[in-house]
């Protein structure tokens, strides 16, 4: 499989990052050559074969339900580019 | 007085301990090489020097009452992907610029619980995404191994004492003037193994997601481990792709690496695939006989166009091992080949994932919008790099609606085989797995070739991201020379959570070749 422009940008889209049509032509190249180095993968037969979730077999780790911590909105908006009153400050979302 | 920079961390502990030298005299000397050399070769992108000489008064306040813990007063470099309070935490991105996190790593925190001393945060490729640390913000790491211009040609097998060069073979001095080429380290702990081999820290912490540590241990002369995925808690390492994603030492012997991993590895709540198993003495299992040891060689790891030398060095390996009583095996592990090209579709998927969180709004860069969505995408466009971008578009791809089973789904049921591969040689009584490190050694910066296919870039890991596929622990160990003078390395594979085997293996490698350190030149 191999990509254009066109799938490019919607890729970029999704991925949220902007490009200009400069960086889609040259992207399209790139994905195409990575995209057609994994193709070989296509060759290994996988019938009945389990697609691997952990690499070790291992129980997931559960606790208790319950509060652990917090009380560090301070904290946790120290390295925000914008706040007011401990909230994160984003461009309007909502008309 | 001796250069105290030269000491190993196990030299150093007991001249701590013994009261030869302070953990302030140490670090001095630390800041001191840091200092002189990192405008030249670029492997820390944050130097904490008041930080570092708190610590180590504070550690030499407790050597003196006769306390202290296994890395007292050691001073370490830490890669700038592990969050330490307060201090530079970017994973070489600008998108992080600025970012100071409020919390320490689990990695770190029990460092600095055993009494070590951080000096600052080392360079590394952005999110770790790279083979050459080219592809970080604050630039290219420079190798502190340079290449040789020789008179003459020399064997391969020389070994670099204090003094220059000795042909193994005996008899004359070769005249030789170093390259002023400058090499990349290895990426993308590519930071941590320059100012390991550079004498810039006494070890250094490292990650490991397709191969991060040992390649760039190998392209420096260090030792380099890998540790089994679930020894050491990923919690507070910047993610890359969190299944494959191990932290691990970089260090300039086999002893001092297991002395780091002992401090390094823990159980840790905070990370659910932490491993609920004690962690052994590592160190221990150095000098330990690996008489009647089954070594695997599996054939695959024989790849075209695989230079002669490292061909050569792998027999050397196989030669060492058996003259230590080890018994060799031949093995085939059928789906080496298919490692990588899974990589780069399990890798980028997680990758793609993990860095949706920078968006400008939580932390680091923001680029103004004319909406939200303009402004994720400013930000983003301006805050990764290339390869960054790259990857998390493979991402975004590969796991898009209508493709998700073409190259997702197939690339973990490769992986499966991956596994299964490495389990049958092991239950068929293999006990460890010699192959190469890498396919070459370290190339030099801007290399065109690498530059303008990135997939011959990515082959860089080819030998050393089977192990992270199959979540199994692997060293990197340097063997010797190439005809340049640049050192080459060969890697141990072993089995889950026995990490110790490759200590005790890579020992008798390490005393058969002896130590590499690259002559001073910056």
């Amino acid at each position: 499989m191999s990509v254009d422009t066109t799938t490019v940008k919607r890729v970029a889209r999704l991925a949220r990052i902007a490009v200009t049509d400069e960086d889609a032509e040259r992207m399209t190249g790139e994905l195409n050559a990575i995209l057609g180095f994994v193709e070989q993968l296509n060759e290994v037969d996988v019938t009945g074969v389990e697609p691997m979730t952990s690499v070790t077999p291992m129980a997931m780790k559960k606790r208790r339900d319950a509060v652990t911590d917090g009380g560090k909105a301070a904290d946790i908006v120290a390295n925000a580019p914008a706040t007011a009153e401990h909230f994160f400050l984003v461009p309007k979302v909502v008309e | 007085m001796t250069d105290l920079t030269r000491l190993t961390i196990a030299d150093a502990r007991d001249k701590l301990r013994g009261k030869e030298i302070t953990s302030a005299e140490l670090t001095d000397a630390y800041l001191d090489a840091i200092d002189a050399a990192n405008a030249t070769l670029n492997a820390y992108v944050a130097v904490t020097h008041d930080k570092a000489r708190d610590m180590a008064k504070a550690s030499d306040a407790k050597m003196a009452k006769g306390e202290g813990g296994a890395l007292e007063g050691i001073p370490l470099g830490i890669k700038d992907l592990f969050s330490t309070e307060g201090v530079h935490t970017q994973a070489c991105s600008h998108i992080l610029d600025g970012f100071k996190p409020r919390y320490e790593s689990t990695v770190t925190s029990n460092l600095w619980a055993d009494g070590a001393v951080m000096l600052g945060k080392l360079n590394m490729d952005e999110f770790a995404m790279g083979s050459s640390n080219e592809t970080s913000h604050y630039g290219p790491v420079v190798n502190p191994w340079r290449r040789q211009r020789l008179e003459q040609s020399v064997t391969p097998t020389i070994h670099l004492d204090e003094g220059g060069f000795v042909p193994a073979g005996g008899g004359v001095r070769e005249a030789r003037t170093l390259d002023n080429a400058r090499l990349v380290p290895g990426g993308s702990s590519g930071g941590s193994a320059a100012a390991v081999a550079a004498f810039l820290c006494a070890g250094a912490t490292a990650t490991d997601t397709g191969g991060s540590i040992r390649q760039p241990a190998a392209f420096t002369g260090t030792i380099g481990i890998k540790p089994t995925y679930g020894r050491v808690s990923r919690w507070g390492v910047v993610a890359f792709a969190s299944s494959l994603d191990q932290a691990g030492p970089i260090a300039r012997d086999v002893r001092d690496a297991a002395i780091l991993l002992k401090s390094m590895a823990s159980v840790d709540a905070k990370d659910t695939t932490s491993v609920d198993m004690p962690v052994p003495d590592y160190e221990a299992a150095i000098g330990r006989p690996i008489k009647g040891m089954r070594v695997g060689i599996p054939k695959e790891y024989r790849v075209d166009g695989m230079p002669e030398e490292i061909e050569a060095l792998w027999q050397k390996g196989i030669a060492w091992l058996k003259d230590a009583g080890a018994t060799i095996v031949d093995i085939s592990l059928p789906h080496t080949k298919y490692a990588l090209p899974a990589y780069y579709i399990v890798a980028p998927a997680e990758a793609s994932s993990n860095l949706a969180r920078y968006d400008g709004v939580r932390y680091g860069l923001r680029v103004p919008g004319k909406d939200i969505v303009d402004m994720y995408e400013k930000t983003r466009a301006a805050g990764f790099g290339r390869e960054v971008k790259r990857r998390v578009m493979i991402g975004t791809y590969v796991l898009s609606a209508g493709y998700y089973d073409a190259y997702y789904l197939q690339a973990q049921k490769v992986r499966t085989l991956i596994k299964r591969d490495f389990e049958a040689v092991f239950d068929a009584g293999v006990d460890v797995i010699l192959t190469p490190a890498t396919p070459s050694a370290a190339f030099g910066i801007a290399d065109e070739d690498m530059a303008s296919d990135p997939v011959k870039m990515y082959l860089n890991d080819i030998f050393t991201v089977t192990v992270n596929m199959a979540g199994l622990p692997g060293i990197a160990v340097p063997a010797g020379l190439d005809a340049r003078g640049l050192p080459l390395g060969l890697q141990l594979i072993g089995k889950p959570f026995d990490e110790e085997t490759l200590f005790q293996t890579a020992h008798v490698i390490e005393q058969a070749a002896g130590r590499f350190q690259p002559e001073k030149w910056w």
